[in-house]
């Protein structure tokens, strides 16, 4: 399964250590493996491989400048042409709400909405999202206020590890608004793109047929 | 994955123009972004083809439809006229994948599709596929979801696709733009079987461009459907299946199309099956006895020998579901 790369790019979380000074995970693992790295690129700065700066220039690997918009807000990056989206969202936008499973669409963890439509981010390369809406598990909510699918998954306590809970989640999003929600059966066989190792699938569909049935 | 070049292209001929130079046409991506993260695939240029107008789905005049190559997998599963003229398409495609990645994928990408054997996507096994030479890991290696039919010594590959079976049943025509203009391939004709050569897959000129798929008229009333066998209920590549389409009026079937998937290392058409239920009545024996020959000119590996019974019994039973007699 995937780890934190070590060059990880997660900016600095806003606000950590001003107005909450407990360290939560998240803050934990991009302080640490920020130090870990500087270590390593330090070793790799002073190898005689990389040390004149043209090679390091001619082997640039090519780069592209994208301009999309994630949970409604105009995001412009350059990226390595080989970034998904999902390592878009995740390390340089720092949103991590979207996870990487098996980062090859088998799992269905990085499930996000591009353009209205369900799709695998770990599949999307960052490059080709020129103009596009991106909304991801952050961008659902309104406010303190839950989506419905959200508040769903709480009343019917459709996860236990919640590992695939973002993607499950915006998946059935997804689900709902295709119309494929008419017998726990439709929605088992519109949803098999997501896998839950904890098995909370009878609780998921029950979840999705709760909100879809609100609607 | 490899370092590599990214351009987008707005109209037919600029696409052409840049596949003939050696760039690598992207639609959805999910098959070729997967295989250049293993390294599998390493283009070094690669040509974003979905700005171009491919994206419709029209009616020929000849009263058959003409798919769009960048038509997404959905849509063209939920397309009304997609579905009351041939359910063996739709059904072929919601079939396959899961909801996000038919979102992706298109039909031109869907019948480019390579092949899910795990020593092609290994870079450390031997695979004449993708190192030409260097030998077959599955040929007596763990062969249990390969081909049992088209296959050769140099590789026993499943071609993966749902819908290309429909395609082959339907008798459908590739629709191919190149350096030299139009062209149109018969199914059975674009997606080659390995030979001494697996490494060629399709009959792509350089710098061709899949710009739509073809299904041509068929007599009505056609009855049409596709059965995919698997380890699980959802979300997995065919064990084997059928798609199945049949023309019958005055209790007679005049018109068969079978082909079936799984099995071949194309879409593999059955032409003996059809040919055994034309002039002839539905009834159980009758496809019983069509379905027989489903497996002619099967060779079975070690660990695929289940197929060759499996194939027969699929197809006789998608038979029996389309033909609608028990």
């Amino acid at each position: 399964m995937s780890t934190e790369p070590p060059e990880s790019a997660v900016p600095p979380p806003t606000g950590a250590g001003e107005s909450s000074p407990a360290p939560t995970r998240r803050t934990f693992i991009a302080t640490t493996t920020a130090v870990g790295g500087a270590v390593v690129a330090g070793g790799v700065i002073g190898g005689p491989l990389l040390s004149d700066p043209e090679a390091v220039a001619a082997q640039a690997p090519p780069t592209s400048r994208v301009s999309l918009t994630v949970n409604g807000t105009r995001r412009t990056a350059t990226v390595d042409n080989r970034t998904s989206l999902l390592d878009l969202l995740r390390e340089h936008f720092g949103l991590t709400g979207a996870k990487k499973g098996c980062n090859a669409g088998a799992c269905g963890a990085c499930t996000v909405l591009v353009d209205g439509h369900r799709v695998n981010s770990c599949l999307t390369l960052a490059v080709r999202l020129e103009g596009a809406e991106v909304t991801t598990i952050e961008g659902l909510a309104e406010g303190d206020r839950l989506h419905p699918l959200q508040q769903a998954f709480i009343d019917q306590d459709a996860f236990q590890c919640g590992y695939c809970t973002p993607g499950q989640i915006v998946s059935g999003v997804g689900c709902i608004k295709e119309g494929h929600t008419g017998s726990p059966e439709e929605i088992r066989e519109w949803m098999s793109g997501n896998i839950c190792r904890c098995g909370c699938y009878v609780k998921i569909v029950r979840a999705v047929e709760q909100t879809a049935g609100r609607k | 994955m490899h370092p590599f070049s990214y351009t987008r292209v707005s109209d037919t001929r600029e696409a052409v123009d840049a596949g003939r130079r050696g760039g690598r046409y992207i639609a959805g991506g999910t098959t070729l972004v997967d295989l250049m993260r293993e390294t599998v695939e390493r283009p070094e240029t690669l040509v974003d083809i979905t700005g171009l107008p491919l994206g419709e789905i029209t009616a020929t005049e000849r009263g058959g439809l003409r798919i769009g190559a960048l038509v997404t997998m959905s849509e063209a599963a939920a397309h009304a006229k997609v579905r009351t003229l041939y359910p063996v398409v739709s059904e072929a495609l919601e079939l396959s994948a899961s909801a996000q990645l038919r979102n992706m994928a298109t039909i031109g990408g869907n019948i480019m599709q390579r092949t899910r054997c795990t020593y092609f996507r290994d870079v450390t096994a031997d695979c004449n596929k993708r190192d030409p030479g260097s030998g077959c890991a599955a040929l007596h290696g763990v062969n249990r979801t390969h081909a049992i039919l088209g296959t050769s010594g140099a590789c026993v590959a499943t071609h993966p696709s749902d819908v290309a079976v429909a395609f082959a049943a339907l008798e459908a025509r590739v629709h191919l733009l190149g350096p030299d203009g139009t062209r149109r391939v018969p199914f059975s004709d674009f997606l080659l079987r390995p030979g001494s050569t697996p490494q060629r897959e399709q009959a792509l000129l350089k710098g061709e461009l899949i710009t739509a798929v073809e299904i041509p008229a068929l007599p009505r009333p056609l009855r049409s459907g596709y059965l995919k066998v698997r380890d699980r209920q959802s979300y997995e590549f065919a064990l084997t299946s059928a798609a199945v389409a049949l023309h019958i009026r005055g209790g007679v079937i005049r018109e068969a199309r079978v082909a079936a998937g799984g099995v071949g290392t194309v879409p593999w058409k059955l032409p003996a099956v059809e040919r055994h239920l034309v002039g002839e009545r539905p009834s159980g024996a009758l496809w019983s006895a069509a379905a027989a020959k489903a497996s002619d000119g099967a060779r079975p590996l070690q660990h695929n020998r289940f197929k060759v019974e499996l194939l027969k019994r699929t197809v006789e039973r998608q038979l029996r579901v389309v033909g609608g007699t028990k």
